[in-house]
């Protein structure tokens, strides 16, 4: 079994100025595959730090991320990762894009095409391969990113605000995709967001964060992602439990930032 | 006569373009708020208006137009031009051009020098009977100087002279203004001068043998003008009254004995003053000036032949003025020439007509045509790219003679032949001539920095030690202007192309170290993330990530690189070569050919405004997505 396991893991940046930020203390958890977490939290509490740890891209000075068998030391194909603005190749083909993770292992065409194919068809962009990727729309190109991470078939997918940038139509419909995919691929997916309504609708797991130092600060275990498989996202929403989890998160959130205003005028 | 027609109908072109460009101006206002970008796209209109104002420019000031309405009027200002030459030492006597007749002047200029000698002898260190002795030998040169002007002393010899010139050219403008003057026209000079190569045809600019009646009466006249003028200034000032006036103050003052006693610096300050005074003398003993009254009469018939001129001239006047601006026609001993814009701006036509001579492969230029083709052997370009070496490499000897004489090959003489194209083989044309060996030395040069400005570029941008270790080393030699690089590049390399070519590649290089180094460096994390994470190796992130990222950077780099070296190879061509645009020029400038130069300037800026719009093609087709990642 593909487990991302933290173990304690600690991460302080020296400032040029001399200080240091501790951006992530003592942060321990275990997510079992096929989980699906969205993680909350106010600005600077180290989300983005944390993903960028367990996506290899940097190295944390405590502690340790495990996935599966293997210490996460480096960028691997086992955690695919899900950009804000997609990070596309705009110089590549919609296809090009999609199928880059197959090329750089030197798949064969055939199989490259056929996956493609499929790939494009579950992101609901059938017929778009040869676009270019500077035409597509914003929710396009999302899909896009999908794809190309989907495609090399990580143990784990890392999307840091995916839909952040979307308008709010798109976003519904994104947010249908994501539970979709997860659902059929029983996938382990890790997702960043600043919307607590989001974050409630996608995460069966729910960590919210807190700053200075970054840590843990609450878990919740949610319904909402299972029921949004069958049910109408706005129905969930108006549920009640819904609505009470929403204000309660948001309550603690808001504290956090008071808190940290407070911090910084008392300095 | 094309001219011609082509000025009527660029001038027409401007008229229609402005009045059109007008009218659309109008519609648009109500169209668009001023300052929307979408009111400058478009307007051909205004580019055919720019390009007839600048050739209409060319044909006015040139005087192709002038040439192209008025064919002879080169060839009849040329003779008045002829005129105006063996008139003006007369002229420049009498206050017509200048403010003061000719005597005034040197006799101010006379006095004031008397006047500094009287003040040098009153400070001079003399005993009273010398300075007594010497105030008045100066008193009397300024009493020979003045009695020039006096008529009495004249007398009637050169009095005499100065009014037959004064009749001899009234008698001129008596004729000159009568209608049979100079008489019938001699068929065979006339058939000679029709006979001239015409106006700009050759390096003489203008026919100078008189082709019009007009013509035939401003040479005729210059002719007789031309005696005149040389019996003029014959004469001098000279009579014996003069003369004894002169010889007396001269007798006395070589005659002073200078005193030797006192100090050397007295001494010698009596001889300077000595000296002065002779200096003076040899002024004004000349014999320039003359009484007033008897050169008066030669006045006025100047003013009368100046008259008679301009009513000869008749409508030239008004081509010369209106149709010929920037300069006129001037005459010379033999030749008469264009002055001013007529002459450092060629004529269109004859630019045009120099170019297609020079197009000509078998004229070219200094015996190489300008873009032409010569057939050459398979056999030499493959003996050129295979090494000479290989053949050392085959095992045995390489022959020798024997006793008879003959040769014997072996393999290894084979492999010889063939590594240096010693063969029969077929040849294929290639490309030759001035052109082609400019754009071949820019294109290998710039081709030699990209090969290796661009991969040094991007290791820049990836890595603090490269960064580090050649950022000082190339921004130091990049600000250096690459001509100062020429001499010493030339001087190690020589004047064949590989100096030239080395000179531009360290143009091309830098550029495109600095260019390839921003566009790696300008590559978004997220997009390098993204390759991580979907498995690309380090090489593959370089190759699929990094490099087409840095692709417009890198395309802009290249399209500055191609007009700096073409700027860069002229200058170079110019110092040295034997081939090139540049070489043209450089040749062309030092025989003041100013069709060649002119042609090689407009051929520069086409062959750059070619390789320009092909560069922008390349990037349209290239990088799409610029601007829009």
């Amino acid at each position: 079994m593909s487990d991302l396991v933290a173990d304690n893991v600690n991460m302080k940046f020296a400032m040029p100025t001399g200080g240091v930020v501790h951006a992530l203390k003592d942060v321990s958890f275990t997510l079992q595959q096929g989980e699906l977490l969205s993680v909350l939290g106010p600005s600077g509490c180290g989300k983005t730090t944390m993903l960028n740890i367990i996506a290899g891209f940097i190295h944390c000075t405590g502690g340790s991320f495990t996935l599966g068998d293997h210490e996460i030391t480096a960028p691997g194909v086992d955690r695919g990762m899900v950009f804000q603005q997609g990070a596309l190749f705009e110089w590549l083909t919609v296809a090009e894009n999609v199928n880059f993770g197959l090329r750089m292992k030197n798949v064969g065409k055939a199989e490259m095409a056929r996956k493609v194919e499929e790939w494009l068809e579950i992101v609901g962009l059938q017929g778009f391969g040869q676009t270019p990727t500077y035409q597509l729309s914003g929710g396009m190109q999302q899909r896009v990113a999908l794809a190309r991470c989907l495609i090399n078939d990580p143990d784990l997918i890392l999307m840091d605000e995916p839909l952040g940038a979307l308008d709010a139509l798109t976003r519904e419909k994104m947010q249908s995709l994501v539970i979709k995919i997860w659902k059929e691929t029983g996938k382990t997916i890790m997702i960043i967001t600043h919307s607590v309504e989001e974050a409630l609708l996608l995460g069966e797991r729910l960590f919210v964060m807190a700053p200075r130092p970054g840590r843990l600060h609450k878990e919740y275990r949610l319904p909402f992602a299972e029921q949004g498989l069958t049910g109408d996202p706005r129905d969930i929403k108006n549920d009640a439990e819904f609505g009470r989890t929403k204000e309660e998160i948001l309550t603690m959130i808001w504290d956090m930032e008071e808190e940290i205003m407070g911090k910084s005028e008392a300095a | 006569m094309i001219v011609g027609f082509l000025f009527i109908a660029l001038i027409s072109a401007f008229v229609w373009s402005v009045i059109y460009g007008r009218k659309i101006i109008r519609t648009e206002k109500t169209d668009a708020v001023f300052g929307n970008p979408v009111r400058a796209l478009g307007g051909w209109h205004w580019v055919i208006a720019g390009v007839s104002t600048i050739l209409i420019f060319w044909f006015y000031f040139s005087w192709d137009a002038a040439r192209s309405y008025f064919p002879t009027a080169g060839n009849e200002l040329c003779q008045v031009a002829k005129l105006n030459r063996t008139t003006n030492p007369i002229r420049s006597v009498f206050p017509l051009d200048n403010r003061l007749i000719q005597g005034t002047r040197l006799l101010k200029r006379d006095y004031l020098q008397i006047d500094l000698l009287e003040k040098q002898l009153a400070r001079a260190d003399f005993n009273d009977a010398d300075k007594a002795e010497l105030e008045s030998i100066v008193a009397g040169m300024r009493g020979a100087l003045a009695a020039q002007a006096d008529p009495s002393l004249l007398g009637p010899a050169i009095a005499g002279q100065f009014a037959d010139i004064a009749a001899r050219i009234n008698e001129l403008v008596k004729d000159f203004s009568s209608d049979g003057y100079p008489g019938p026209r001699d068929e065979a000079m006339h058939a000679k001068a029709m006979a001239q190569p015409g106006w700009g045809e050759t390096s003489v600019e203008l026919p100078p043998l008189p082709m019009t009646d007009r013509g035939r009466k401003f040479a005729a006249a210059s002719l007789e003008m031309a005696r005149i003028s040389k019996e003029y200034t014959a004469i001098k000032n000279q009579s014996t009254a003069v003369l004894a006036n002169l010889e007396a103050v001269q007798t006395r003052y070589k005659t002073f004995v200078i005193d030797e006693t006192g100090d050397q610096n007295a001494v010698a300050g009596r001889r300077l003053l000595l000296r002065q005074i002779d200096k003076i003398y040899k002024r004004i003993d000349d014999g320039k000036i003359f009484p007033r009254e008897v050169t008066e009469p030669i006045e006025e018939a100047l003013i009368a032949l100046d008259a008679e001129n301009k009513t000869q001239q008749g409508s030239l006047r008004y081509i010369n003025v209106l149709a010929m601006p920037g300069g006129e026609i001037l005459a010379g001993n033999n030749a008469c020439s264009e002055q001013g814009s007529g002459r450092w701006l060629p004529k269109p036509s004859d630019t045009l007509r120099t170019f297609v001579r020079m197009a000509d492969p078998d004229q070219g230029y200094k015996g190489f045509p300008l873009l032409w083709y010569k057939m050459k052997p398979v056999a030499e370009m493959i003996g050129f790219i295979v090494p000479d070496w290989i053949a050392d490499l085959v095992p045995g000897e390489y022959p020798r003679h024997d006793s008879e004489g003959n040769i014997a090959n072996n393999l290894k003489s084979k492999v010889y032949n063939f590594a240096t194209g010693d063969y029969n083989s077929f040849s294929v044309p290639i490309p030759t001539g001035h052109i082609w060996d400019s754009i071949v030395r820019v294109l290998t040069g710039l081709f030699c920095g990209i090969l290796l400005g661009v991969p040094l570029g991007l290791f820049m941008g990836l890595s603090r030690f490269a960064k580090g270790f050649f950022d000082p080393l190339i921004e130091l030699y990049r600000p250096i202007p690459p001509l100062a690089w020429a001499p010493l590049i030339l001087t190690i390399f020589g004047i064949h192309d590989d100096g030239k070519i080395f000179l531009l590649f360290m143009v091309a290089f830098s550029i495109m170290v600095i260019s390839a180094r921003t566009g790696a460096t300008g590559t978004q994390l997220s997009k390098i993330h993204a390759a991580h994470s979907l498995g690309a190796s380090k090489k593959q992130v370089i190759r699929q990530v990094i490099l087409p990222n840095s692709l417009p950077e890198i395309l802009t780099g290249i399209r500055i690189s191609i007009g700096v070296c073409w700027g860069t190879l002229v200058a170079a061509e110019m110092l040295a070569g034997t081939t090139g645009i540049g070489f043209v020029e450089n040749v062309a400038r030092k025989q003041s050919d100013y069709e060649i130069i002119w042609m090689t300037i407009l051929l520069l800026g086409l062959l750059g405004l070619i390789f320009d719009l092909v560069m922008r093609w390349v990037i349209n087709r290239t990088i799409p997505w610029r601007g829009k990642g």
